[in-house]
């Protein structure tokens, strides 16, 4: 062999051995479908010797008696705590200080020199919401959480706020004037997975109620009219889609097949029990977002608000911190029983006393077409169908909402959604509504995602 | 030495005279420039000789459009990124002109929203377009067979289908691809996703098997050739008019290794009907795509064609049929 040979069968080897050797050591395959479909997870030991130091539980301080005199009858003001006993109750208090404020202390919600009970401090107010939001989850959200439940550790470790929050982002080019449109993507933030995926489908999923399914439900193109076979999912809707569940998939460390078989996505039969535990997901977060974050709103000073003036939102990455369960599977709420015993209802603002909530109902949604406020037959029928339900509760009043869908010039939905409210607040009129029962209510996002469900009116019931 | 410098590989470059060609014939309004230059860079991957051009009406009027659409293009993005060039060179790859949103379907959408993208696209098909007609009479002028407007008009009907004639049969813009690096790769990704995965697409199969054919055959035939030409095999007219020592053997090899061989001229129709294959059958493809097909994976299950794989773990069932689930 001549020299020249040697060194480029040599220079062959070493490139082939640096390709061929990426990363160290070798992962683990675990095969998790049935042979031959790919689908396989993946995991590093090293990385999971990082991931764990990461998700290590803290330190659990010893159990409180759970006997004795309750706080609520002790303390004043405690609105979600007062079925803890007052050891409980001291327990907990340390025990959030230690996971969201180790640096700051009681001052961090308690303010300095005034008494415990005041809610001077938004943070307390906060805090309480929190303490109401964790309550919700643990008791009614187990088709997500299972038992391992959750506490302000799953997310908060030890930061005053979590590390992985979002906000909406605006749009990233120039939507108004004569040229730089970006259609809300095609920016690489982490957002996106740097990609040119959109950069804010977690608004129109994790705070809108959009339609994550876009695959076609039929072999052939069904009949759009006839729910729920018609599927005019946009390649729009689904790159939308697409960047949700690369934030899924991130926040998880895992790749689509922790949930989905890729030969057919929205095929259940070929899914993963993982699946129904994501789908539970992100309704839950959903809820999270809608009723316990968004309310805090005007809580919330502006320097810990997004760009939008939105408070921080959850995602899956807010507790799963890039393993497929939050803290690798432990159980922080088995070492704190007495965080099960969290009352339900809570004022948002400092001032306001807790008074109870009057009952609220969905009356109905009033759909719409692409650009349009008119009022359609089956709209028509809902609206009749609510201003009979609001003849039989004399005492009960009406909000209405209107909404928009992504698509198109942001001004012109806002506007858009407030027209489609007013015509129905219109309809409902002539239907015989007393004006003074009707509430035109502005929702926090009036434009939705890019799909039918957003271009709508809500009519909500108030006291029936 | 002697024979190197008519072998593929030249390491002799011989300049005589410039060649010229045949004179056009007369009544265009254009001549053809007589200006040539010799390039002893190019010389090593091809002829050392460029020119004599002509580019003509036809020619210079792609150009021009091409050109627009190119700056179009260039100045969204540049735009996008509030005239930032650092910004600008930082997110090219990531930058794009999408198409008009669902919203607007067949309408003319605002400039800013997808209008641009229209009046690029205009432009760009003209460009394709007037430069398709160019190979056309060239090739006529010529007194040339039709293989190569054939063949570029090929690609221009799956350009054709993903932009314009696809688009036009689902009833919006918004369908098309949009211009850019990623944002043409996110949206070959979610074409396939909204409809059902495209590998179950036979048209998307019988592309793909001319694509990977088309490579295959021009490995096969440019390897047969280089291995050859030590025998004068490069100089394949030749050979196909007066069969040589070449010829025999690169056929006798064929014979050897597979038990058939093409002719030095029927491998060139081989690699031609492959290459035209490849975007003819591609453009069914994504033609037949949402409008009537709308889940490939769905369709080959109706066909026999996806197979079923035992249940792996617990069966799952959809959620949100069951009764009482949430939306």
């Amino acid at each position: 062999m001549s020299g020249r040979v040697k060194l480029s069968l040599g220079v062959a080897f070493v490139a082939l051995a640096i390709l061929t050797g990426c990363e160290r050591p070798r992962p683990i395959s675990e095969q998790t479908g049935y042979r031959g479909t790919g689908m396989v997870e993946l995991a590093n030991k090293r990385e999971n010797v990082k991931l764990a130091a990461l998700n290590a539980l803290p330190e659990a301080s010893p159990k409180a008696d759970s006997t004795g005199p309750k706080a609520g009858s002790l303390y004043k003001n405690v609105q979600v705590l007062g079925d803890q006993s007052v050891g409980e109750f001291t327990r907990t208090m340390l025990a959030m200080t230690s996971w969201v404020a180790p640096n700051e202390g009681c001052n961090y919600c308690h303010k300095a020199g005034e008494d415990f009970a005041t809610d001077a401090l938004y943070t307390k107010v906060v805090a309480r919401k929190m303490l109401s939001m964790t309550g919700k989850i643990n008791a009614d959200w187990g088709k997500h959480v299972g038992e391992t439940g959750v506490t302000c550790y799953t997310c908060h470790r030890g930061n005053n706020i979590p590390k992985d929050v979002w906000y909406s982002a605006a749009d990233p080019g120039t939507v108004k004037g004569f040229t730089g449109w970006k259609y809300g993507q095609n920016t690489p933030v982490a957002a996106n997975g740097y990609s040119s995926l959109p950069l804010d489908s977690l608004s129109s999923y994790l705070a809108n109620d959009g339609q994550v399914r876009v695959q076609g439900a039929t072999a052939l193109p069904a009949n759009y009219a006839v729910p729920p076979m018609g599927n005019k999912a946009s390649i729009a809707n689904t790159e939308w889609s697409y960047s949700l569940m690369m934030h899924m998939s991130n926040s998880l460390g895992v790749n689509c097949t922790f949930c989905h078989n890729s030969r057919d996505f929205s095929n259940w039969n070929d899914s993963t029990p993982q699946r129904v535990t994501a789908w539970h997901g992100l309704r839950m977060v959903r809820d999270v977002n809608n009723g316990y974050l968004t309310p805090l709103e005007s809580t919330f000073p502006a320097n810990r608000k997004g760009p939008l003036g939105d408070v921080a939102k959850v995602g899956c990455a807010t507790c799963h911190q890039g393993v497929n369960k939050p803290l690798n599977g432990a159980s922080i709420l088995a070492d704190y029983p007495e965080l099960k015993k969290i009352g339900a209802t809570v004022a948002v603002t400092a001032p306001v006393p807790a008074v109870a909530a009057a009952p609220i109902s969905v009356l109905g949604k009033i759909y719409f077409a692409i650009g349009k406020n008119e009022v359609d037959a089956a709209g028509k029928d809902a609206i009749t169908a609510a201003a009979r339900a609001m003849t039989a509760n004399a005492a009960a009043t009406i909000e209405i909402s209107g909404f928009a869908d992504s698509t198109g010039n942001q001004d012109q939905n806002m506007e858009l959604g407030k027209q489609r409210a007013i015509a129905v607040r219109d309809a409902l009129k002539a239907a015989g509504v007393a004006e003074a029962r009707i509430n035109m209510k502005k929702p926090e996002f009036v434009v939705g995602s890019a799909t039918a469900e957003a271009r709508r009116v809500d009519l909500v019931a108030v006291g029936m | 030495m002697a024979m190197e410098y008519q072998n593929l590989f030249t390491t002799v470059q011989v300049h005589g005279p410039a060649q010229l060609g045949m004179p056009l014939p007369s009544g265009g309004a254009w001549s053809r420039g007589n200006q040539t230059f010799i390039n002893r860079w190019l010389g090593k991957i091809g002829d050392a000789q460029i020119g004599p051009l002509y580019l003509g009406t036809t020619g210079l009027a792609s150009l021009l459009c091409g050109l627009l659409a190119f700056e179009i293009i260039g100045l969204n993005m540049w735009a996008s990124v509030n005239w930032s060039v650092m910004e600008f060179v930082r997110q090219l790859f990531w930058l794009g002109l999408e198409p008009p949103p669902p919203a607007y379907g067949l309408h003319f959408p605002p400039l800013n929203q997808g209008g641009w993208w229209l009046v690029t696209g205009f432009f760009l098909t003209l460009s394709l377009c007037l430069w398709w007609v160019r190979t056309y009479r060239r090739a006529r002028a010529l007194g040339m067979g039709l293989h190569i407007p054939i063949a570029f008009g090929a690609a221009i009907w799956l350009y054709l289908v993903l932009g314009f004639i696809r688009p036009l049969a689902m009833g919006s813009w918004s369908e098309a691809v949009p211009f850019g690096i990623f944002p043409h790769l996110d949206w070959t990704a979610a074409f396939s996703l909204r409809y059902g995965n495209l590998f179950y697409n036979p048209f998307h199969c019988l592309s793909i098997a001319f694509l990977y054919g088309s490579v295959l055959l021009f490995a096969m035939h440019g390897a047969t050739i280089l291995a050859v030409s030590r025998f004068g095999g490069e100089r394949e007219i030749e050979q196909i008019v007066d069969r040589g020592t070449a010829s025999e053997r690169a056929a006798l090899f064929w014979r050897w290794t597979m038990g058939f061989n093409a002719t030095m001229e029927s491998i060139h129709r081989w690699a031609w009907w492959f290459a035209i294959l490849t975007p003819i059958t591609g453009g069914i493809g994504i033609l037949l795509t949402g409008t009537v097909v709308d889940n490939w994976y769905l369709w080959a299950v109706k066909h026999g064609v996806a197979p079923m794989y035992p249940a792996f773990s617990v069966p799952v069932v959809d959620p949100s049929l069951l009764p009482g689930a949430m939306k």
